[in-house]
């Protein structure tokens, strides 16, 4: 076994591990440490096949924002997830005995795995030597232009729907208007009154 | 190059453009008063679209064999857009008076338009499943969009997350196949599968479907249908209920024929299984329901079950009664959903059928066009075109050797029958109850009459469309 | 002229039907009954106008459905323009006979508007009776055939508050039926062995189809033999013959003037039209004409048996009907279409005039049909008196014996007889000679009963006896006229010497040039019948031309001709030439005019016994029939009860019947199909139903549970069926 097996091995255990123990770790806060974890993994895995560049976008966007977020939203949630669970373990028998059929089909499946014999032919990685991050420019910004565009219009889309959704305008505060304060003059906005002695108000 | 990739999308780019400049527009004019001017724009802009796509011709690919513009596909956006508008005309004012008309909404479903003209135009996984995200998203966006009522908010988590997961188990399949065939190209699908294929790639095949079905809402992935058709807006029911169950059959039709053309005999079976339970579930399902908006639901898995029927005969006939039945049954749908939009009572919108009692001695004609679209909904016989329409899917399992299949969908459509009918038993046997308001306005009486209208002459010739479908699905069945 | 004559009722039908709330009830009836008139008129016009020559109307087209091609056409043949004026003619007399037969009911209150629909009733019929005799084809035929069903249907059950009335409806519909699958079998046996159903391509193919087979249930049979049997099984229905006869006594619950239009001059001799329109057929199917011989004369001589003892008015005529509707199966059978067609023409006018005269009396007497309370109305009614005594002397056969002076019944009935006893065997002659004198005696009966002694039953009923108003009058007396003089003025057309025969229905024949003695000659209008034949045959076959032209070149032969002799005449026209076909063997009219005199008299001699014998028991001793009832118990109660026809049919088939759909009903619709759909209906489905409802929980995790599995069934399935 080379180092280069076992680093695999390693990276792939700890990957699956990772993604077990997220589904199934009581703590949702745990469950997003898990997940982590898991990006990880992946993310050597990634170096290990020598696709440098996205290791390091899975470990910037997915490890730096978006698990962090995920951790954030967690916290600040407070979901009880005891009593989903408590509903959710009812099934919990026979969704095993579904997961373990599945599995066994998948590994059915993918035992008798074999490449169509053109696949190697077809597959669309740039020929030629060439680093990481020029051979995903290439493909994304040429032979993918159209799906490279279609993702940035689902973008838009969920800036939309999070705008939409989220974005209140509530008629019933009062807001800061800086202009209005900075030009407010004290002998309109005050009123001097000569309150007599004795008199009270 | 790309000058002449751009040239075949160009309507879908001009779509995508408008939908930009109207968000800006939208948020430099005043927010939402500009709402009901942009929705106006909003239909005509893709009528016009969809007039322009009308008069397209020939086969034409771009982007290397990933998107293609035929006459299957110009089929499919036309019916897309033009019902996508009609819906956003007859309900706008549904919209305004129940204070949820944001101008988003329409660049919404601008944006999910695109993304079905891509859904139908797709040659490769890659832009099919990004077609089918951009709609979905922004469908999941219209679903929630009153966010002060639970149902919608409801309805739209669900809908996205049980979305999410379909999505999941489409890429799944994508990635299986994928990895077998080494492409992502339907064309080079097709080659590497032969007629002969490996259980890896028949369970991509499977994967795939299961995340179509989901879509089209087939049953057993049809779970989220009525929680969804429930909770959102009447309007965006509408807009659910018609054009993206079109896109999505068409994404399924294209896929199958001209990814795993060669293997109809393997999924054909998973059709035909998908097929006879949900005209089942929709059939049986929708007898306890009270609520109109989830009958609708059910009635729709139903006849999305019908559909696929015509898909699991894997011939050119059965895409042809395919396309037909899902054209008179979006007409169908968009008559029925005029008439929705319009029940309310005192000013509120009103979704029990009980409501419905004795509707005809109140609104007669109305009652009429009712009757006409829910005896046409429910294929009874003869002088209705949605009898016309499972007369073409019948045919079409029948002449491929499913005679099984066919009688089974005789039965669920006796089954479904009952609901429907025991609508019209209400409005014209039925208790004396308050009446509803007369509302609805104008677009939308005009809107019900038409199409029951059409399920009435559409008998003659079904408007020449057979001719025009039967083209679409040869271009796609080669 | 012949489309016209054909729409006129359907119009005055729909309009009348449909449109008598807009116009009005009185409007309504007029403009049916005005176009009846019209529609009588212009069929006078063909009637008379007529050249021999058949011609065809083609409407439209009408079924095209493989081999199966077929017209609307209109056939206008000879037979045609009879039953046409027979039809408009009695259809338009009774319409008029309506207005005053209809004008009250009780049966309806004084506020239901039941008399357009009766018109339209009518007029439908009239249209539906009109498509059945100038049909082109079988199928057309059979179109009309059903229509006259369906009308007589409606109007049997016209006052369809009375369960009897309903019940007699019912009753003529299903045993129509029986017969109906009959004549739709024999179509269906024709258009299977001749591919067409149009007339001159199934008489065309006649002679072939002689000489095949047809394998039909149990056996091989000719193919002819079993279409004329299937088709007259057919005409028994329509023209309630023995066996399928019990429809008609109990259709009279429906208003005297259907009875005298439908159940007495048009609708029930369909079967004799059918018979005589199908006669190239019929020619080459011996046993079937001995077979409706047979079913002939023992109709006519059972239901004269049954119409002895009945005393309801309506139903003694009935049974007459019936009995005369034999005699015409007779002549039929025997060979003597025309013969068969003339008693049709003569009985249409005298059976309609005596319905219409026992309508008139019926009404008369506040619809009393008992002819026990009735008596001594001859003072009363004088007109209808009449009218009734004129229909009674045509029906029994009153005439000059050996002459050709007498009443329509007298020259057609004893041309009935002679022809069974030239062609029809001896059985069915005497059968019919013990018919005419049962005849004679059953309708004196009910004139002696009717008219003459004391005044019997309800006083007040017979107090306010009264005439009916002169729209009712009227149709009697034209009726009338044609009941005196119809027989007279046709008889040699329909039974003279052959070639008048021949050249009325515009056979094609050819005469031989043989010296024979004048056997069977009936002098008179034999004179210029070289040129006559010339002109008929011209028309026809080159052949014959020739063969008259020859004839003529040789005086001898005309002289042989002119003196005319049933053994050198033969009739040549081919199946399908003529209005009705007689094989060239055929010689059963000459035969008949050669019977031996006592055969001539014999239905006279009958008649006269039968008035004798009705003076004697209801004139002179009218304590004698109960006497008679009393000691010949059994008998009187066997022929009372109409022979037990409908207990036999109720204990062999109603019965059976109706326990069969109880047990299918019960046992098979109600508890299987019933209880099968209803299981499914409202237990399975429910059930599913709730089980649906409740795999909707809400939660997300049952629809992910529920998508997962769906995902697991595919992929089961898949790797079980797909892997390959």
């Amino acid at each position: 076994m080379t180092a280069v097996v076992f680093v695999f091995y390693l990276f792939a255990v700890s990957t699956l591990l990772g993604g077990l123990m997220t589904v199934l770790s009581r703590n949702p806060v745990h469950s997003v440490l898990w997940l982590i974890l898991a990006f990880l993994s992946s993310a050597g895995l990634f170096v290990l096949l020598g696709a440098e560049f996205v290791a390091m976008l899975l470990m910037i966007v997915y490890i730096g924002a978006v698990a962090v977020l995920f951790l954030f939203v967690v916290m600040m949630l407070d979901i009880d997830f005891a009593e989903l669970k408590a509903e959710m373990a009812k099934y919990m028998p026979l969704a095993l005995l579904i997961g373990v059929v599945i599995l066994m089909q998948l590994a059915l499946a993918l035992g008798v795995w074999g490449f169509d014999a053109g696949a190697a032919e077809r597959i669309a990685a740039p020929k030629g030597d060439m680093e990481n991050t020029r051979a995903l420019g290439m493909i994304l910004y040429d032979q993918y232009f159209l799906v490279f565009q279609l993702s940035g219009l689902i973008l838009l889309v969920a800036m939309i729907g999070a705008i939409v959704l989220t974005l209140r305008h509530r008629t019933d505060i009062k807001r800061q208007d800086v202009l209005a304060q900075m030009f407010r003059d004290p002998a309109k906005a005050m009123e001097l009154k000569d309150v007599k002695p004795g008199q009270g108000l | 190059m790309i000058a002449q990739d751009l040239q075949v999308i160009l309507p879908e780019i001009a779509l995508a453009v408008y939908a930009i400049v109207a968000l800006l527009a939208g948020v430099y004019t005043g927010k939402d008063k500009s709402a009901a001017m942009i929705v106006w724009i909003t239909a005509a802009v893709m009528a016009v679209i969809g007039l322009w796509i009308a008069t397209g011709s020939g086969t034409n690919a771009a982007f290397g064999g990933s998107f293609v513009d035929d006459s299957f596909a110009r089929f499919c956006k036309v019916i897309i857009l033009f019902s996508g508008a009609v819906v956003l005309v007859m309900t706008q004012d549904y919209m305004a008076r129940r204070g949820i008309l944001r101008f988003e909404y329409p660049v919404l479903v601008a944006l999910a338009t695109v993304g079905m003209m891509f859904m139908v135009s797709a040659e490769d996984l890659l832009v099919l499943y990004m077609g089918l995200e951009l709609q979905s998203l922004s469908l999941y966006v219209v679903t929630s969009l009153r966010r002060d009522s639970v149902k919608s908010t409801e309805a739209g988590l669900k809908y996205f997350i049980l979305g999410a997961l379909s999505s999941g188990m489409l890429l799944y399949g994508a990635s299986l196949t994928y990895g077998y065939t080494g492409t992502i190209l339907f064309s080079g699908i097709i080659e590497a599968a032969g007629d002969d294929v490996s259980i890896g790639l028949l369970f991509g095949l499977v994967f795939l479907i299961a995340g179509f079905a989901f879509k089209v809402s087939a049953a057993p992935f049809h779970m989220w249908t009525p929680d969804v058709y429930e909770g959102a807006p009447t309007p965006v029911t509408a807009f659910l209920s018609t054009a993206p169950k079109m896109a999505a059959l068409a994404l399924m039709a294209r896929v199958l024929h001209e990814g795993f053309g060669g293997v109809i005999s393997d999924w054909q079976q998973i059709l035909a299984f998908l097929s006879v339970l949900s005209m089942f579930v929709g059939a049986i399902a929708a007898i306890g329901q009270t609520n109109i908006k989830r009958l609708m639901a059910y009635s729709s898995i139903s006849h999305m079950g019908f559909a696929l029927m015509g898909l699991a005969a894997g011939t050119t006939f059965g895409v042809e009664a395919m396309l037909i039945y899902m054209v008179i049954y979006i007409t169908m749908n968009v008559g029925m959903f005029a008439f929705i939009l319009s029940m309310e009572k005192d000013g509120v919108p009103v979704t029990d059928i009980g409501a419905l009692h004795m509707y005809s001695k109140h609104e007669p004609l109305r009652a009429l066009a009712l009757l006409v679209l829910l005896f046409s909904l429910a294929g009874v016989a003869a002088p209705m075109l949605g009898f016309f329409g499972k007369f073409y899917v019948l045919r079409a399992a029948v002449e491929a050797g499913m005679t099984w299949l066919a009688v089974a969908g005789v039965i669920a459509a006796v089954i479904g029958a009952f609901y429907y009918i025991r609508i019209v038993y209400y409005m014209y046997f039925g208790q004396d109850r308050e009446p509803l308001d007369a509302g609805g306005g104008p677009i939308l009486w005009v809107v019900l009459m038409g199409s029951a209208l059409i399920m009435i002459v559409g008998v003659i010739n079904m408007f020449g469309m057979e001719p025009v479908a039967a083209a679409a699905a040869a271009a796609l069945v080669n | 002229m012949a489309t016209m004559i054909l729409f006129a009722p359907l119009l005055g039908a729909l309009l009348s039907g449909f449109g008598w709330r807009l116009i009005g009830e009185t409007a309504a009836q007029w403009i049916t009954t005005g176009l009846l008139f019209l529609a009588c008129l212009l069929s006078w016009i063909v009637f008379l106008g007529f050249d021999g020559e058949t011609y065809k109307v083609v409407l439209f087209r009408w079924i095209e459905s493989g081999t199966l091609s077929t017209d609307w056409a209109i056939r206008v043949d000879r037979l045609t323009a009879i039953m046409l004026i027979v039809v408009t003619t009695v259809s338009a007399l009774v319409h008029l006979y309506s207005f005053g037969y209809m004008a009250h009911d009780e049966n309806f209150g004084h506020h239901a508007h039941y008399k357009a629909r009766f018109f339209a009733y009518l007029s439908f019929f009239t249209f539906a009776m009109l498509m059945l005799v100038t049909a082109d084809n079988l199928v057309q035929m059979f179109f009309g055939w059903e229509g006259v069903g369906v009308a007589s249907y409606l109007l049997i059950g016209f006052y369809y508050k009375k369960p009897s009335a309903n019940a007699a409806a019912i009753k003529a519909f299903v045993v129509n039926r029986v017969g109906d699958f009959g004549f739709a079998l024999g179509i269906f046996a024709i258009f299977f062995l001749v591919d067409s159903i149009n007339f001159d391509d199934v008489f065309n193919a006649v002679p072939d189809m002689a000489q095949t087979n047809l394998t039909f249930l149990w056996g091989e049979w000719n193919s002819v033999e079993l279409i004329a049997f299937l088709l007259f099984v057919g005409a028994m229905g329509k023209s309630a013959q023995l066996f399928l006869h019990t429809w008609l006594p109990d259709a009279m619950e429906g208003p005297t003037p259907v009875s005298a239009l439908i159940h007495a001059a048009t609708m029930v001799t369909a079967g004799v039209f059918l018979v005589c329109r199908m006669s190239p057929l019929i020619e080459y199917a011996p046993h079937a004409k001995e077979f409706i011989v047979f079913i002939g004369a023992t109709t006519a001589f059972f239901a004269a048996t049954v119409g002895l003892v009945q005393n309801d008015i309506k139903r003694v005529i009935a049974y007459s009907t019936c009995s005369q509707l034999g005699y015409m199966f007779v002549a039929a059978g025997s060979g003597v279409y025309s013969v068969a067609m003339f008693h049709l023409f003569t009985h249409a006018f005298f059976k309609a005039m005596l319905f219409l005269g026992a309508g008139s009396v019926i009404h008369a007497m506040h619809h009393e049909q008992d002819m026990r309370n009735y008596g001594g109305l001859r003072k009363k009614i004088p007109l209808t008196f009449a009218a009734m005594l004129i229909g009674t002397l045509a029906i029994t056969g009153v005439g000059i014996p050996l002459t050709y002076i007498g009443f329509a019944g007298f020259l057609s009935k004893d041309a009935v007889i002679e022809s069974a006893f030239a062609g029809g065997g001896h059985y069915a002659f005497w059968m019919l000679v013990i018919a005419a004198f049962m005849t004679s005696f059953y309708s004196w009966r009910l004139m002696f009963l009717t008219f003459f002694g004391k005044p019997r039953g309800d006083h007040h009923a017979h107090e306010h006896a009264h005439e009916s108003p002169t729209v009712m009058l009227v149709p009697l007396g034209v009726l009338a006229l044609g009941a005196v003089f119809s027989g007279m003025i046709w008889h040699n057309s329909f039974f003279g010497k052959e070639e008048s025969v021949a050249k009325f229905f515009s056979i094609p024949y050819e005469t031989g040039a043989h010296e024979d003695a004048a056997a069977g000659d009936h002098a008179a209008t034999a004179t210029g019948a070289a040129h006559v034949a010339e002109g008929t045959a011209s028309e026809s076959t080159e052949a014959a031309t020739e063969e008259v032209l020859a004839s003529e070149a040789a005086p001898a032969a005309v002289a042989d001709v002119a003196e005319g002799g049933h053994g050198d005449f033969a009739f040549t026209g081919l199946p399908g030439q003529g209005a009705i076909h007689f094989a060239p063997e055929n010689h059963v009219i000459a035969e008949a005019h050669a019977a031996p005199k006592w055969v001539k008299v014999s239905p006279f001699i009958a008649m006269v016994l039968g008035l004798l014998l009705a003076i004697q028991f209801y004139l002179v001793r009218p304590d004698w029939p109960a006497k008679l009832a009393k000691q010949q118990r059994p008998l009187y109660l066997f022929l009372l009860n109409k022979w037990y026809f409908d207990e036999i049919y109720n204990f062999l088939f109603v019965q059976p019947a109706m326990a069969l759909g109880r047990f299918l009903w019960k046992r098979g619709d109600g508890g299987v199909i019933d209880g099968g759909i209803n299981g499914v209906a409202m237990g399975i489905v429910p059930l599913l139903t709730r089980l649906a409802g409740k795999a909707q929980s809400g939660y997300i995790f049952s629809y992910v549970f529920a998508m997962v599995l769906g995902v697991l069934v595919l992929l089961t399935w898949v790797t079980l069926g797909g892997a390959n």
